[in-house]
């Protein structure tokens, strides 16, 4: 029920056993390795970084072939993967994959390599195709491309801008006659020419075709253009033939994607291993581990390892400076919570988990936020169905779905004393299809019908969650051998907020205003206002006191006091648990409304069937993440904001961070 | 103008609506800027840039509650849509808290949003601390909600 003791753990133990003890300590997980012993004469630290960079590695190219696998050969996924968990394997097979490990370290490579291949080729067929449009105009040129003509003969083979035609080219060349011309092809605004002349005046016409912008193709081959397209669609064939068979094998291999998957596992479990021994201790024949445990885990440890292995294992309290990392533990309505608590921060190690405390209060402000027995009802029976049929799940999603089925029953909780079923589908159906008004009669009272009493209540709730906050303080100050510090950091605010509230409470005028009957009588708001005043004073008298000049602890004291104008706007964020749940309900009605105002007959049961679905998805979504992002607020900003600093060090444990399976200890 | 009143509760009704969705959509709008920037660098963040960009999308549905809850008190909804000019005027001022406040909220809502979007962009583990910090802004909003709330009821019980 609170922040689990931790004690150091100094194990000392032969080099040959390095091995199992380490594989040991990271299936128990059970001790977070820390190094604090200085390097000396005897012991030294081990650089095995090279190993561990060569383990990542192969861990990187194993998750790059599991997405080569992913794009090639996808896997069929279950809906809802990632329920099921991780799949377990036992120590034996998982020492057995040892033998395994070339295998699939070979097929790891392979499928990098057949990917590399598929790549590469699947550029060169786009660049051949490219070459084959180039030359698709020069198709029916019989000759080579690069023919320069004959011992007499002078050709050029190109392009000219504009359309041309054979009389036209040899009128411009009549000076340098007899020439042949020909024309191959026309693409746009281009023609292609082949131009055969004497060779006496090949500068000549050069010149003369260059000044009409004459350009010679990109590829000058040796082959004529139809052998040369036929060479490259027999490429592509074969580049095409390539790639078919490479993902052929692909997705033949996607069969081991189980090995490779434990391959990656394999490779983390190493990596995490070596990352470890890199901060032993070590001598020629011996090392040692230093590091945290929980207190509970002690003696299985010792156990363990005294009947396996020779070592001396050594436990005791850490000293009160150390960084002691922080493990919190709950029964399970609290624990779904811890990673709420986390993640505001740990407790640091004079603060008391305030997990247990904050529970309670989380479930009934998340439920009077979202306040709908019908939304309630489904989150609780899904959450409850998905709990009862994925027993494997990993922990952290439990936690929060177990979470969910905290809030979903509180909201059922709030629905029924606020009938709110659906919004208020009960009262809406009955009218319109059966012509008969049925309400269910909410247990409590209708928010949507008196706000003000919805709104008392919330900021009525919101002073208790307050003072628990500062009960919280006091004990924990208690805890910390501090109580005077308790007393007036704490007893006074306390005793000031609720002589307050009572003052309050007598005065008929307020009374009015919130709309409550009953009225305290004079004298007892007398008296508060008397015990109000002396814990006023006392927070004048005492906060301050870490002054040593009076005039100064006591302007100090004075400024403290002002802080419960903090108090009201705190109460007055309470005011959100009927704002929110009001939306709720009032959307919930809208929604209703509008289902029941279209068509008739059939039409209209089909209307109101797919509004009632579609808009109350739509509420619930929106209307739950509200729930939980201001139950969240309310309890970081308002409750922890009396009593909780946090700025622990969440315990990390030695560990195997697998992705896929799970080794079970036997 | 015998209707006046009529008119008053319907612009106050529709202001709130109007100027809270607006606020809404910009917000939300900038929020899904800002969150798809981080899941074209990584897409397992989807489900935490998602509420984020969400969180400045409550004002719109507040606006749309005091509204719908002013068409109600009017009679619009069905009933006797009969009210004094007064009364009608006083629908409209009770609606004004929500509209503007909703208004300005949600865009600056948005503003910190973005922000915590690029705050767990780079810390993924501190999105807890990221999705209370708009909240924060919120809180505003769900002040001139209440506002807006009490005084609707209010009036509709008044004989004026």
């Amino acid at each position: 029920m609170a922040v689990v003791p931790m004690q150091r753990v100094n194990i000392c133990a032969l080099k040959k056993d390095r091995k199992q003890i380490l594989e040991a300590l990271q299936r128990k997980s059970v001790v977070e390795i820390c190094d604090v012993m200085k390097e000396g004469q005897v012991f030294h630290k081990d650089d095995v970084s090279d190993t561990a960079s060569q383990l990542s590695k192969n861990i990187q190219t194993g998750q790059k072939a599991l997405q080569i696998l992913d794009e090639y050969a996808p896997e069929k996924k279950p809906m809802l993967a990632f329920l099921h968990g991780r799949q377990e394997v036992s120590v034996e097979e998982y020492n057995l994959f040892r033998k395994i490990h070339p295998t699939a370290n070979k097929i790891v490579r392979r499928l990098t390599t057949l990917e590399k291949i598929v790549i590469t080729d699947r550029a060169e067929i786009i660049k051949n195709k490219l070459q084959l449009e180039a030359m698709e105009p020069w198709v029916t040129l019989d000759i080579p491309m690069n023919f320069e003509g004959t011992d007499s003969t002078g050709a050029f083979i190109g392009i000219l801008p504009g359309a041309w035609t054979d009389e036209k080219l040899v009128e411009i060349l009549a000076a340098y006659g007899p020439v042949e011309t020909k024309i191959i092809s026309t693409i746009g605004e281009q023609t292609c020419i082949f131009i055969l002349g004497l060779k006496k005046y090949k500068d000549k016409i050069f010149d003369l075709l260059r000044m009409n912008g004459f350009a010679r193709p990109m590829n000058l081959s040796d082959l004529s253009p139809a052998f040369f397209i036929e060479n490259l669609n027999n490429e592509n064939q074969k580049l095409e033939d390539e790639i078919q068979k490479s993902i052929k094998e692909i997705t033949e291999l996607s069969q081991k994607r189980d090995m490779i998957q434990f391959f990656v596992d394999y490779e983390t479990t190493r990596e995490e291993k070596y990352e470890v021994i890199n901060r032993l201790l070590q001598s020629e024949h011996t090392f040692i581990l230093t590091g945290y445990i929980p207190v509970t885990e002690t003696e299985g440890l010792k156990k363990y390892l005294e009947a396996n292995f020779d070592v001396d294992i050594q436990f005791k309290d850490p000293s009160p400076k150390a960084d002691v990392p922080i493990l919190l533990k709950n029964n399970s309505f609290a624990s779904p919570l811890e990673s709420v608590t986390e993640g505001f921060s740990s407790p640091n190690k004079n603060e008391i988990d305030p997990t247990s405390i904050m529970s309670l209060f989380y479930y009934l402000m998340f439920g009077l936020m979202l306040s709908d027995a019908g939304y309630g009802f489904l989150m609780a029976s899904v959450c409850g169905f998905i709990l009862l049929k994925f027993k494997k799940m990993e922990e952290s999603w439990k936690k929060n779905i177990t979470m969910f089925f905290y809030c979903g029953v509180a909201t059922v909780f709030w629905g029924v004393m606020f009938s709110s079923y659906f919004g208020d589908v009960v009262d809406v159906v009955s009218t319109t299809f059966f012509g008969k008004t049925v309400s269910i009669p909410p247990l409590w009272f209708s928010p949507t019908a008196e706000p003000m009493r919805m709104l008392v209540f919330s900021m009525a709730l919101g002073v208790v969650h307050l003072m628990t906050g500062l009960i919280m303080k006091f004990v924990q100050c208690v805890k910390n051998g501090q109580l005077l510090d308790g007393i007036y950091d704490a007893i006074f605010w306390f005793i000031l907020i609720v002589s307050c509230v009572f003052v309050l409470m007598s005065s008929s005028m307020f009374m009015d205003i919130v709309g409550l009957t009953f009225i305290l009588p004079a004298q007892v708001g007398n008296i508060a206002a008397v015990i109000a005043l002396i814990g006023a004073v006392g927070i004048i008298a005492m906060s301050g006191r870490e002054s040593k000049n009076k005039g100064k602890r006591i302007m100090k004291g004075m400024y403290n006091l002002y802080g419960i104008t903090g108090y009201l706007s705190d109460v007055l964020s309470y005011s959100r648990l009927l704002a929110l749940g009001l939306a709720t309900g009032v959307i919930g009605t809208v929604i209703n409304k509008m289902g029941s105002m279209s068509g008739s007959g059939v039409v209209k049961v089909i209307a109101f069937v797919v509004i009632f679905c579609v808009g109350h998805t739509l509420n619930f979504a929106i209307n739950a993440l509200g729930a939980y992002v201001h139950t969240n607020r309310l309890q970081y900003v308002e409750f922890f904001g009396k009593f909780y600093d946090g700025g622990g060090r969440k315990y990390i444990p030695f560990s195997t961070k697998t992705k896929y399976y799970k080794i079970k200890e036997n | 103008m015998e209707n006046l009143g009529l008119v008053l509760a319907i612009t106050g009704a529709a202001v709130a609506a109007l100027a809270s969705g607006c606020g809404s959509a910009v917000g939300v709008g900038i929020g899904g800027e800002a969150a798809s920037g981080v899941i074209s660098e990584d897409p397992s963040k989807f489900g935490k840039v998602l509420i984020l960009q969400l969180l400045p999308g409550t004002q719109g549905i507040y606006g749309l509650l005091i509204a719908f809850i002013t068409l109600t008190q009017i009679g619009v909804l069905g009933g006797d849509s009969n009210i004094s000019t007064a009364k009608g005027a006083m629908y409209l001022a009770a609606c004004l808290p929500m509209a503007v406040v909703g208004l300005f909220s949600a865009i600056k809502q948005g503003r910190t949003s973005v922000a915590c979007i690029g705050l767990v962009a780079k810390k993924p583990d501190q999105f807890g601390k990221a999705m209370i910090l708009p909240a924060m802004v919120e809180t505003y909003a769900i002040l001139a909600l209440l506002v807006s709330i009490l005084s609707i009821v209010g009036i509709g019980g008044m004989s004026i």
